[in-house]
């Protein structure tokens, strides 16, 4: 198992839902109430110096199996699930839980070089997480684009607006029950 | 209208100046912006036509180029530089992203320039080489001689609307 997944097992057996090093790249899902407590860890802590926030995004899985795969190039030889001749000894878990949406931190060391992923499940419901814009300057933007496209909002984020879409567009393209033909243009018609 | 020897004349005469002083206005958004820049430069020389003053400021332009995709957010912006272009003014369209929205058709894009402004002339390709511009800036060149001295042209048709899903 990675160090990393260990020694955050140890510090917080509470906060970690699970875990899994698909492909080498150490994955830790979290439970939502405890993400500012860890992530401040993984930042100040000697061991991990977490100090480069390096993407924060989501995913809705709302329709993930419910339809084919899509693939877009059939032809380009361009394999949709990764060739078999690649080892695969712990493969892929899925999305973690019944969520409808995981908020997903991806971290690294700049004087460690080493890479850490923080998966957070949130529930449609009550679409709402800590914000890290206190710990990484680098999350501001990135939080209000997961709010302008997902709709999730950030607890304690000190400006949470639209950073994409104009003020006034209503919904959030990235969600999966938004409508792939509704147009909201500003001038002109609707296409 | 009824035209006489004399304002045939001047109108090839003002023609033929509008042609060759073409101040354009280059509106870049996207990538198409560096095979724009490719046609402007001295490999392909666009100042040989007499286009060779990008003025940033709509003012002094007569000519918008439109380059690159245009999403929903910046149209009014476009519109506006539009506007503030004095006539005579001319569009065109550089790329297929402007000329219909090319292969994005999604929530934030424009699907073709022409939904918002009047476009004189369509430049496609992904981007288009700079043969394709220098063709179509030729073909500008042709509609700006055959165009009357009052620089007054008639509206351009109403792109059908595609009706709500």
């Amino acid at each position: 198992m990675n160090p990393l997944i260990e020694s955050v097992r140890q510090c917080f057996p509470d906060a970690v839902a699970a875990s899994h090093t698909y492909r080498g790249d150490a994955t830790v899902v979290l439970r939502r109430g405890s993400l500012l407590e860890v992530a401040r860890f993984l930042k100040e802590d000697p061991a991990f110096q977490m100090n480069y926030l390096m993407d924060l995004t989501a995913v809705d899985y709302s329709t993930f199996g419910k339809r084919p795969a899509p693939a877009f190039f059939p032809s380009s030889g361009v394999s949709v699930r990764p060739s078999p001749q690649i080892p695969d000894e712990d493969p892929w878990p899925g999305p973690p839980g019944c969520s409808r949406f995981v908020v997903v931190y991806h971290f690294y060391s700049v004087a460690h070089k080493h890479r850490l992923r923080l998966v957070v499940p949130v529930e449609e419901a009550n679409a709402e997480v800590d914000s890290l814009s206190s710990l990484w300057p680098a999350a501001n933007w990135l939080e209000r684009e997961v709010w302008d496209m997902f709709g999730i909002a950030f607890r304690g984020h000190p400006n949470l607006k639209r950073i994409l879409m104009y003020d006034g567009f209503e919904g959030h393209p990235l969600r999966k029950d938004y409508p792939v033909k509704k147009r909201q243009p500003l001038i002109g018609p609707s296409n | 209208m009824d035209t006489s020897f004399l304002t045939t004349r001047l109108d090839e005469a003002i023609g033929w100046a509008r042609k060759y002083s073409i101040f354009q206005y280059p509106f870049v958004t996207a990538c198409c912006g560096m095979e724009y820049m490719a046609t402007a430069c001295s490999h392909y020389d666009v100042d040989r036509f007499g286009a060779g003053l990008p003025r940033f400021s709509p003012r002094q332009a007569d000519v918008l180029f439109v380059v690159g995709t245009i999403s929903h957010k910046i149209a009014p912006v476009l519109r506006r530089v539009y506007d503030q272009m004095a006539e005579p003014k001319w569009v065109v369209a550089f790329g297929v992203c402007t000329c219909t929205g090319g292969f994005y058709d999604n929530y934030a894009t424009v699907m073709g320039i022409d939904t918002i402004l009047p476009v004189d002339v369509y430049i496609p390709g992904c981007p288009p080489r700079p043969e394709m511009v220098l063709d179509g800036l030729m073909k500008l060149q042709d509609k700006i001689q055959n165009q009357h001295a009052t620089g007054v042209r008639p509206s351009p048709e109403p792109r059908p609307l595609i009706p709500e899903p």
